[in-house]
């Protein structure tokens, strides 16, 4: 990823996040294309009757190819997708939204769903991966809740 | 003249959307966020605006990563609901207002605005969820729209303080055109919610709370914020809450807020609300024009849920 002269990103320093910047938007170009093409019915039910097929309309990377065919949503981003984008894959699987949002935080769509149902996530412990805005301690309604490594994404009721 | 009487804020949630397109406002969920915006719509019958200014972000709906306007202004006749992936919305097309409109795209853009303009253009629920939760689900919006794209999708998007300046510049234009017309402008997205990667779900009430506050009582103060800060603090998708700063700076610095409403969550969003007046003092008297029962009528208007800032 780091090249000769990066530009440093302070937004970098967020944990679980990635930034769709410039750069993003220029690696994953051709992903954010297909998923764009989602949006008409025809190509839709394209996509759904041979997806490999598809794909090959689009010059991605095997990389992206691979996290597209396997749904892995944060693979995605990291490879410059953009997660309104990726949200219209989703949605020809007819997926809602919170099902992806499920498979990005390495939860079942119902315990998300009650994350979010007890005011969401906090943002206490979550500001930095530097720790260096994390505030000594402040009173926070919702329950502390840290992003986990989404891996063990279980798919639950679409 | 032509002036801007009020500004509303609301998130734009696509899945308020889908529960009034599929007729679940009625459920337990969904109910706490709808009678939210009861008296809102109210507030907007006896308003009656001639015209509303919509200031929202496009969701790679008319915009893909082909073009990206930072801000792109509809002039056309009218905008047609945009097919998000599963049909385009059962609301009513958005009817533009292409005179006030152009006369906004010529005075900004002398103002040092390069704003983009679109003469095609369709929206989507970013700007139309805004407008059921305001005026329901007519056959008809009540009165024309006009668009104003704001680019929230890719990094960075403008500056807070760049859009409280557009607004600034908006409220200048509105006031120099000719026709007597009553502008509502809305300001739109937020609020704490982060929708991507594994921070997915990050809500800041305490953030939230604060930010409309200093809406109504210090907008400048708004202004300074980076992008970083917002992303930070209210997620990353959080960052569209500059978009409500065009909306502020094309208010009086001082006005009154009318009614506020908060609520968590609405899918994975802290949905947040607020009406702010222009104060009629506030308001300059056309030259020539007898203002006496324009300000009985704007006084009257003001009887309602008055809050001072």
């Amino acid at each position: 990823m780091a090249s000769k002269q990066k530009v440093e990103k302070d937004y970098e320093d967020i944990p679980g996040t990635y930034v769709f910047d410039a750069e993003r938007s220029r690696q994953g170009y051709h992903l954010n294309m297909f998923c764009m093409s989602l949006m008409k019915a025809e190509n839709r039910k394209a996509f759904k009757a041979d997806e490999a097929k598809y794909l090959e309309h689009y010059p991605l990377t095997p990389e992206q190819r691979e996290a597209i065919l396997k749904r892995q949503y944060n693979r995605m981003l990291e490879l410059g997708g953009n997660i309104y984008f990726t949200a219209k894959l989703g949605a020809t699987d007819g997926h809602p939204f919170q099902h992806l949002a499920a498979l990005m935080t390495g939860s079942t769509q119902q315990d998300y769903a009650d994350l979010m149902l007890r005011g969401g996530r906090t943002v206490e412990g979550n500001r930095s991966k530097s720790g260096k805005f994390e505030k000594s301690k402040s009173s926070q309604p919702n329950k502390a809740s840290k992003p986990k490594a989404a891996s063990k994404g279980k798919k639950s009721r679409g | 003249m032509a002036r801007i009487i009020a500004g509303v804020t609301s998130s734009h949630v696509p899945a308020i959307g889908a529960a009034i397109d599929n007729h679940r406002t009625g459920e337990p969920y969904w109910q706490r966020v709808f009678e939210g915006f009861e008296r809102s719509k109210e507030w907007m019958a006896k308003t009656k605006p001639d015209v509303v200014i919509g200031v929202y972000n496009d969701h790679a709906s008319a915009f893909s990563v082909e073009m990206i306007p930072t801000f792109a202004l509809g002039t056309a006749t009218e905008f047609p609901p945009a097919d998000e992936g599963w049909g385009p919305r059962p609301v009513p097309v958005v009817k533009g207002h292409p005179e006030l409109a152009s006369h906004i795209a010529q005075s900004v853009i002398l103002d040092e605005f390069d704003l983009t303009l679109c003469n095609k253009m369709e929206v989507d629920h970013g700007l139309t969820v805004p407008l059921n939760l305001m005026f329901g689900t007519p056959k008809q919006w009540p009165c024309p729209v006009i668009p104003l794209a704001v680019n929230v999708v890719q990094y960075p998007p403008p500056t807070g303080h760049r859009c409280y300046m557009l607004g600034r510049a908006i409220k200048k234009a509105v006031e120099s055109y000719p026709e007597d017309l009553k502008v509502v402008i809305f300001g739109t997205g937020g609020m704490s919610h982060q929708i991507s990667g594994q921070r997915a779900g990050l809500i800041n009430s305490k953030f939230d709370h604060a930010f409309l506050d200093n809406l109504t009582k210090d907008p400048k103060k708004l202004t300074r914020m980076s992008h970083l800060e917002y992303m930070r603090e209210a997620g990353a998708e959080g960052v569209e809450m500059v978009m409500w700063l065009i909306m502020r700076g094309a208010l009086d610095d001082k006005v009154d807020e009318v009614y506020r409403f908060y609520t968590v969550p609405a899918s994975n969003t802290a949905v947040g609300h607020i009406i702010l007046e222009n104060r009629i003092k506030g308001v300059k008297k056309p030259i020539g024009k007898k203002p006496a029962a324009k300000m009985k009528r704007a006084a009257a208007r003001l009887k309602v849920h008055r809050v001072r800032s």
